[in-house]
Parts: C-alpha cells; sequence; structure tokens
C-alpha cells in the first residue's frame, strides 16, 4: 500500500454550543476522513459540554477573502450610517420602534 | 456476599479493569487525536466502576468505601472477564514484555463494547433501581465506545496489508475469551434469579450480529472457537491480572491509612 | 499546561519556513508595525514579517511539544494512581495537556507549518521544549506538586499570552486558560488533603516540593539581563511580561499558598522585603538550567525516545486510517460514475 500523502488532512470544526445559537469555529484538528473527524472534534472540542452539534469541514475546502482586499471589501459599508437603526431621531412619546 | 453485590462487582470490576488498562495509552496513542479519544473512553469506564463501587459499598454498609474496593481486594476477588485484563498485545506469558498494540485494543474494546450495548440497554429494566439508572448513563457511553471500536476496526480491516493483518491477528488472538460471555456463573444466575441481572445467553444472537455485520464490512474473518473457556468472572484469572492489581493498587496499599 | 517564557533557540539544521512574500517591503512593514503599535492582532493571511512568523513558528511549536512531553511525567502515575477519584482527575488532566498540544500545533500550522513538520523537529532533537519535563516524577505527590507548582508557573505566562498579537495563538490561549484553570487547584487540593493525612505522606509533599520548587523558578527562563529575544518578543505582542516580572509574580503568589498548605519553600533567603513589596529569594542554579535545557538532565533522553517511540508505533495506525478512506472514496466515485 503506498501512502503518497503521509499526514491525515487538517479539518476545521464549528460547534453549536447550545440549541437556538450559531455553529462557531471553534479550532481544526487532522482526521483520515469526514466521519473521523466528527467523532475526533467530538473527543477534542466538546470534553466539557461545550456543544450539542457539531460541523466539520476540510480546511482547503474554505476560500478566504485576501487581506489586501479589506479596503475595497470593507470600508465602503463605513459610510453607511443610515442603514443602522440610531441614525433616525423618533420622538420619544412614540415609544419604542 | 449476596446475589446483588457479586454481578455488581462483576460489572464494576470489568468497567475498571478495562479502564486501567484503555489508560496505559495516554501519552502513547498512535496520534493526539486519538490519544484524546481513548482517554475519554478510560474516563467514561472509570466512572461506571466508580457508581457501581459505590453502591456495593452502601449495600455492604460499614466502612465499605468504591476504594477499599478497587484497591483492597485480591486478584481471586475480582470478577471481570478474563479478555479485558490481558496486556495490549498478543499472547504472551505474564511476565514476557511486548509493545503496545493498537489492534489489541481497538479489538479487545470493538468486543467488549457490543455486548455492554446490549448489556446495559437490558439492565435499564433490572429490579434494582439503582443499578437501573447506571445502566441508562452506561448505555449512552458506551454506544460511542462501540462507534469508535467498530469505525477503527472497520479501518483496519479495510486499510493496509499490515492493518488487516494485525485486525486478524488481534481476533484470533481475543475470539476464545468471548466464549466466557455466554459461559454460566452461580454470580449471574443469582442475580437473574432476583431480577437484577440480565441473563446474557438472550444477548447472544444480537452480539453475533452485530459483529458479523462489522467482520463483513471490515473482511475479517470470524475465528472458529472452542477450547478452555475463561472463567475470570468466577475469579479465576489469566497471570496478567495479578500484574495489572499490583501496579494498580501498590500506593494505596502502602499507605492503608493514608488520605488522598 | 506549560511553557517557558524564553524562547530558546531550537538546534540548527532545521527547515526554516519558506518565505511566503518578500522580505523587504516597507511599504507592508510599515503597515505591520502600526498594526502592532496599535496593540492591533495579526492574522494568517495578512502580511508579517518573516522573523516574526519564524519566531512565532518556534514559540507555538516549542509550546506544543511542551504539552505532549508534559504528558508523560504525570501520565507516569495514572496506572498508580491512589484512588478511583484521582485516577479520573489525573487522566482528565493529562488528557487535557494532549488537548493543548493539539490546540497549539493547530495555531502554528496556520503559519505554513505542518504538525508533521513540527514532530520532526521534536523527534529529531532539534526543537526544544520545556525543561521542566525533563526531571522525574518519584511519587504521588510529585503529581499535585506539579498541578500547584508547575501548572502554577505555567499559568502566569499564559494568561499574558491570551493577549498576544498573533490572533490565532491568542485564541489557543484563551481556550487552554479556560481548561487550564482546574489544573493548579486539583494539584493544590490533592496536596491539602495529603497533609491532612499520615506522617509519611506530609513528608512525601514536602520532599516534593523540595525537587520542584527551583526547577519552577528557572521555568520562567534566565533573567531579562540575559534575555535578549524577550526584548523583540515584547516588541512584537508575542510576550508580553519579562521573565523577572512573572518570576517575581509567582513567587509573591506562591508563598502564601505553601504557608496554608503548611510546607516550607527550600529557600534560606526567602523573605518579605518591605521597601520592594515583594519576596527576596536566592540564586537560581543556572548552570544546572542550562545542562538539562541542552540535553543534559535526568529525563531528556527517555522523554525524548518515547515520544518518538509513540508515533513510529502510530505510523501504521495512521497509514490504515488514510488508506481505508482513500478507498472509500474511490468506492463512491465509482458508485457515482
Amino acid at each position: 500500500m503506498s501512502t503518497a500523502l503521509k499526514e491525515w488532512p487538517l479539518w476545521e470544526v464549528f460547534v453549536r454550543s447550545k440549541q437556538g445559537l450559531e455553529h462557531k469555529h471553534c479550532g481544526s484538528l487532522h482526521a483520515a476522513d469526514a466521519a473521523q473527524a466528527l467523532d475526533m472534534a467530538r473527543d477534542v472540542y466538546t470534553r466539557r459540554q461545550e456543544g450539542v452539534s457539531i460541523w466539520v469541514v476540510e480546511s482547503k475546502a474554505i476560500t478566504a477573502s485576501n487581506p489586501d482586499d479589506k479596503g475595497e471589501l470593507f470600508d465602503p459599508a463605513a459610510d453607511k450610517i443610515y442603514r443602522h437603526p440610531t441614525f433616525y431621531e423618533i420622538p420619544e412619546e412614540v415609544g419604542h420602534m | 456476599m449476596s446475589a446483588a453485590t457479586d454481578y455488581l462487582l462483576h460489572l464494576a470490576d470489568n468497567a475498571l479493569v478495562l479502564g486501567q488498562r484503555n489508560a496505559e495509552w495516554c501519552g502513547h496513542g498512535p496520534i493526539l487525536e486519538e490519544d484524546i479519544a481513548l482517554a475519554n473512553v478510560s474516563l467514561d469506564l472509570i466512572g461506571q466502576a466508580r457508581l457501581l463501587y459505590q453502591l456495593v459499598a452502601t449495600l455492604k454498609g460499614g466502612d465499605c468505601t468504591e476504594d477499599k474496593l478497587a484497591y483492597f481486594r485480591d486478584t481471586h476477588e475480582f470478577r471481570n472477564y478474563t479478555l479485558l485484563e490481558l496486556p495490549h498485545r498478543g499472547p504472551l506469558s505474564g511476565y514476557a514484555q511486548g509493545d503496545l498494540d493498537y489492534s489489541t485494543t481497538i479489538v479487545r474494546n470493538f468486543l467488549y463494547s457490543a455486548l455492554m450495548a446490549l448489556l446495559w440497554e437490558a439492565l435499564e429494566k433490572s429490579a434494582n433501581a439503582d443499578l437501573a439508572a447506571i445502566a441508562a448513563k452506561s448505555q449512552k457511553e458506551v454506544r460511542y465506545h462501540l462507534r469508535h471500536a467498530r469505525d477503527w476496526l472497520v479501518r483496519f480491516g479495510d486499510g493496509t496489508d499490515e492493518s488487516h493483518a494485525r485486525a486478524q491477528a488481534s481476533l484470533d488472538h481475543l475470539f476464545a475469551y468471548t466464549q466466557e460471555f455466554w459461559a454460566h456463573s452461580p454470580a449471574e444466575a443469582a442475580a437473574i434469579e432476583a431480577g437484577i441481572g440480565v441473563d446474557v445467553r438472550t444477548l447472544q444472537a444480537d452480539w453475533d450480529a452485530i459483529v458479523d455485520a462489522a467482520l463483513a464490512e471490515a473482511t475479517l474473518v470470524r475465528p472458529a472457537v472452542g477450547g478452555y473457556v475463561t472463567l475470570g468472572k468466577q475469579g479465576i484469572h489469566s497471570e496478567h491480572l495479578g500484574f495489572l492489581l499490583a501496579e494498580m493498587q501498590s500506593l494505596a496499599r502502602a499507605h492503608p491509612n493514608g488520605a488522598w | 499546561m506549560y511553557t517557558q517564557s524564553f524562547n530558546v533557540p531550537d538546534a540548527p539544521g532545521g527547515k526554516t519556513v519558506p518565505l511566503t512574500q518578500p522580505i523587504e517591503d516597507p511599504a507592508r512593514q510599515a503597515a505591520f508595525d502600526a498594526r502592532i503599535d496599535a496593540d492591533g492582532r495579526i492574522e494568517p493571511q495578512d502580511w508579517m514579517p518573516d522573523a516574526y512568523r519564524r519566531t512565532l513558528v518556534r514559540q507555538i511549536s516549542q509550546h506544543a511539544h511542551s504539552e505532549i512531553v508534559g504528558m508523560l511525567p504525570e501520565g507516569n502515575w495514572i496506572s498508580r494512581a491512589p484512588s478511583l477519584k484521582r485516577k479520573a482527575i489525573l487522566i482528565a488532566k493529562v488528557q487535557d495537556e494532549g488537548g493543548h498540544g493539539l490546540y497549539l500545533y493547530s495555531a502554528a500550522e496556520t503559519l505554513g507549518t505542518s504538525r508533521d513538520q513540527m514532530l520532526e523537529g521534536l523527534h529529531s532533537g532539534r526543537a526544544k521544549y520545556s525543561s521542566i519535563f525533563n526531571y522525574p516524577t518519584l511519587t504521588w505527590a510529585d503529581v499535585g506538586v506539579i498541578g500547584w507548582l508547575v501548572d502554577g508557573a505555567a499559568i502566569m505566562n499564559q494568561v499574558p499570552l491570551c493577549r498576544c498579537s498573533y490572533g490565532p495563538y491568542a485564541r489557543a490561549m484563551v481556550r487552554v486558560c479556560k481548561e487550564e484553570s482546574f489544573h493548579q487547584r486539583q494539584g493544590y487540593e490533592a496536596l491539602l488533603v495529603m497533609m491532612g493525612g499520615t506522617e509519611e505522606q506530609k513528608a512525601m509533599v514536602q520532599d516534593a516540593v523540595n525537587r520542584w520548587w527551583w526547577k519552577c523558578l528557572a521555568m520562567f527562563g534566565p533573567p531579562d539581563a540575559d534575555s535578549p529575544n524577550s526584548v523583540q518578543g515584547m516588541r512584537w505582542g508575542i510576550k508580553r511580561v519579562s521573565n523577572d516580572e512573572l518570576r517575581q509574580k509567582f513567587v509573591d503568589a506562591t508563598v502564601p499558598q505553601a504557608k496554608v498548605l503548611g510546607v516550607t519553600l527550600p529557600d534560606p533567603d526567602l523573605k518579605w522585603n518591605e521597601a520592594r513589596q515583594h519576596y527576596d529569594y536566592g540564586q537560581i542554579d543556572w548552570a544546572e538550567f542550562w545542562e538539562t535545557v541542552n540535553g543534559n538532565g535526568p529525563c531528556n533522553k527517555e522523554r525524548l525516545a518515547t515520544r518518538v517511540k509513540a508515533h513510529n508505533d502510530g505510523q501504521w495506525v495512521r497509514d490504515a486510517a488514510l488508506a481505508h478512506a482513500r478507498k472509500q472514496q474511490e468506492r463512491r466515485m465509482k458508485e457515482a460514475a
């Protein structure tokens, strides 16, 4: 049996801490396949009842934005302050809106 | 000893002895992730043992404690299956040395977890409510142990020539010890009579089905069994338990009045 | 969980981390410096000077190696733990150290070095790990003392690292510190119980304290004056508090704990200095410390060989899992075709 790939691939682990909350990235680990990655994530990342649900995804499957594009990607949102509710003044007697 | 305590000790000793064995891997596992996974199995087993010993201690009363039961009974008083006390290696005499072999570990965990997944489930209906509660908790744990061991068994069987050969060798070594599961013992008979215990023989067909399905998936061959049937659950053990207990109990016995 | 706050250079001969960007890039360098100066965070994809990357890989991997080598001295007592409760606690603790090693290797992997490369560094003897684990655990009390003093010293080191400039390292340390808080407490509590036990037990605790105290003080690394790397580490925000400051903090915190416990710390020069508002302490044996760091301590060879053996013996297991995963994938592709 030839083993061209010697190291187990890397997986990113996302854990839902309780029902109703989103899955949150909590770290990574090595596993031979997805099923094993899931079990190992259980053993590594939920030893203290940190989770009720786990996602794993092979790290190389993630496409990330380039930090160099930060300016063009994210800065243009900075001046759209009218998107936020606090931009609008409503008479106090209207109450919560 | 009453039917209940003798039977509970059998269950407790099973959990402790296998927990002790599996913990030998802590710090020496084949990969960090697996080191952590197997430690979880050990922690579950030791947790089960503690609950069962505590129950026995309550039933016995006096100054009996979980640690008295674990640390101050001798080899012949232990009631675990012989399978569980064997070192993580092929068949070798008690004082022979050998490397830890992960296929022995996995095959044993698989054979035992397959039984306990059925037994704990059945024991949830035990007439002893405390035992039923322990069974309900242990049932969840052992289902994961079974999944863990079964997945690895399939990986070994299907993986490389070496892993296949190792898994088959471990099966050939260990399978005969499972005969003890189905052998009659007075303690079990008394516990069944009292409604506390379960007749393991009623679980045999289901165990066979679990084992055969996994072996088929792993392309491993189920060894024919026969010959000597071990008697660990009646207190007649292999050469290996003495060494295991000598090590485990040494410190507690050196300080019998110690506080830990 | 363990680290020594000094960053020992690994032995030469290792592969350097491949450069992923030109060394000279004044504009990016300036942006990087500005972010560091503003106490900002650096993330894996961000540009970083090569020296920063290499220093981080070295520091984080040394830290990770320390965790997994650190499983061995305490693991030594799992089979003999004197009660089932202590056995469970110890397994959980040693397991946690393995987990911490894993988090740290993962953090270092974001810098472009694989875990296998880092392990190769450890196994070849090139990479360093905390020298504290090159001392033997001779009695059960050592387990308690390691929790109390060694983990206590490590916590002093690690809490500031939760604010370190490299995001993945800082996040790993947050997770580690959260889990770590049980380690020191369990050790101290185990010792408290023993000190309430028999005379032999009390003597066992005192003996362990005597053997570990000075090694723990040395864990913080050489005095600031002899620690040139520290300056750059502080500049980069990957070291937040100096060796001597941390050591002093540790001594000040530990003296009252020792008093409550009823043990004597083995240092005749240890006394309160009213003017400094700190405890003074005696001379650390740095010659002995460096001997151990450089491979000549009592257990260096055993520790390293044990790690190498576990890794080598596990090769067939790792290969089997990969081979099975590949076969499964081929089967699925065949089915799909």
